[in-house]
């Protein structure tokens, strides 16, 4: 067997990118905040990595306010769930590359 | 990358996406500590309503005399308020510890999960009361409580359900066989939770 690559997604390559989509993989939505303190990253750093997943169509983004302050809510998106599952098969495989 | 760092990021992915979705600042110390408490509160109960002065076999009180359910009711509410204080306290205490914070999205979802079947019961409880019916509160305070229980259980430890599970099971006993309240919630409130406690201490912390 070749080494196959073309599971291997390089948006997942960024380590904050493919650590929100585990959150929202195990969680139906989650809010810029929550994101923020479980991955204890800085207000950029994430917001532009966000940017990147929903240019991708990975992720839905959800605006709102509560109690007049803005409360931004994620998710993920069909495509987003397909690629993520993906990237993780095309891990898996690597690992089992190596081993042989 | 090597090998080591590919198991080392599926660790990762494995570890965020529990730590997201589970709230593990629940202490089992507190479980015993509650479970002591009710166990207390048991005892006070029972003197009360069993007594020592009638003749052996025979009750000195049933729990509807008003004064009664009425002492019974505030030996309760004392139990529960420092229940909730303790958990509230070494919770935060757990928090701290592990660098999670007490309220954040996996608390709130627990929160709300744990809350409605608890606000329920309570209500029905309250209802119970007005319409007399004292032989189910206890019972149904127990389906009610290990309901919320096994609602909560998908945001933290898989032993809360379990727990539900048993406080379901022994509600419904309690229910089946009325009069016999006092015991019913110093099993379940006392004993269950110092063995929960005990269990959850034992395996994470």
């Amino acid at each position: 067997m070749g080494l196959d690559l073309s599971l291997y997604n390089k948006v997942f390559e960024n380590k904050i990118r493919l650590q929100i989509m585990s959150v929202l993989m195990a969680n139906d939505d989650y809010d810029f905040s929550s994101l923020k303190d479980i991955l204890d990253v800085t207000d950029g750093n994430l917001a532009s990595n966000l940017k990147t997943l929903e240019k991708e169509g990975y992720i839905n983004v959800e605006k709102s306010f509560v109690d007049r302050k803005p409360n931004t809510r994620y998710s993920r998106t069909t495509k987003g769930k397909r690629a993520f599952e993906n990237h993780l098969l095309a891990l898996e495989n690597l690992i089992k590359q190596k081993y042989k | 990358m090597n090998q080591k760092d590919l198991l080392e990021e599926i660790g990762q992915i494995r570890q965020i996406m529990e730590r997201s979705s589970k709230f593990v600042s629940i202490s089992g110390l507190s479980g015993v500590l509650i479970g002591l408490y009710a166990l207390i509160g048991a005892c006070l109960a029972y003197i009360k309503v069993y007594g020592f002065k009638s003749e052996f076999g025979y009750r000195d009180h049933y729990v509807s005399d008003p004064n009664i359910t009425l002492y019974l009711f505030f030996v309760a509410l004392a139990v529960l308020l420092v229940s909730l204080a303790t958990a509230i306290f070494m919770g935060r205490r757990k928090a701290k510890r592990l660098n999670q914070s007490t309220w954040n999205a996996t608390s709130k979802s627990l929160f709300f999960a744990v809350g409605l079947p608890l606000l329920s019961g309570g209500i029905l409880a309250l209802v119970f009361i007005n319409k007399g019916y004292y032989d189910l509160i206890a019972g149904t305070l127990l389906v009610f409580y290990g309901l919320a229980l096994a609602a909560g259980s998908t945001y933290t430890f898989k032993e809360v359900r379990w727990l539900g599970l048993f406080e379901i099971v022994l509600g419904l006993i309690a229910i089946f066989l009325p009069g016999y309240g006092i015991v019913f919630w110093a099993l379940g409130f006392g004993l269950l939770h110092i063995i929960y406690g005990f269990i959850v201490y034992k395996k994470y912390e």
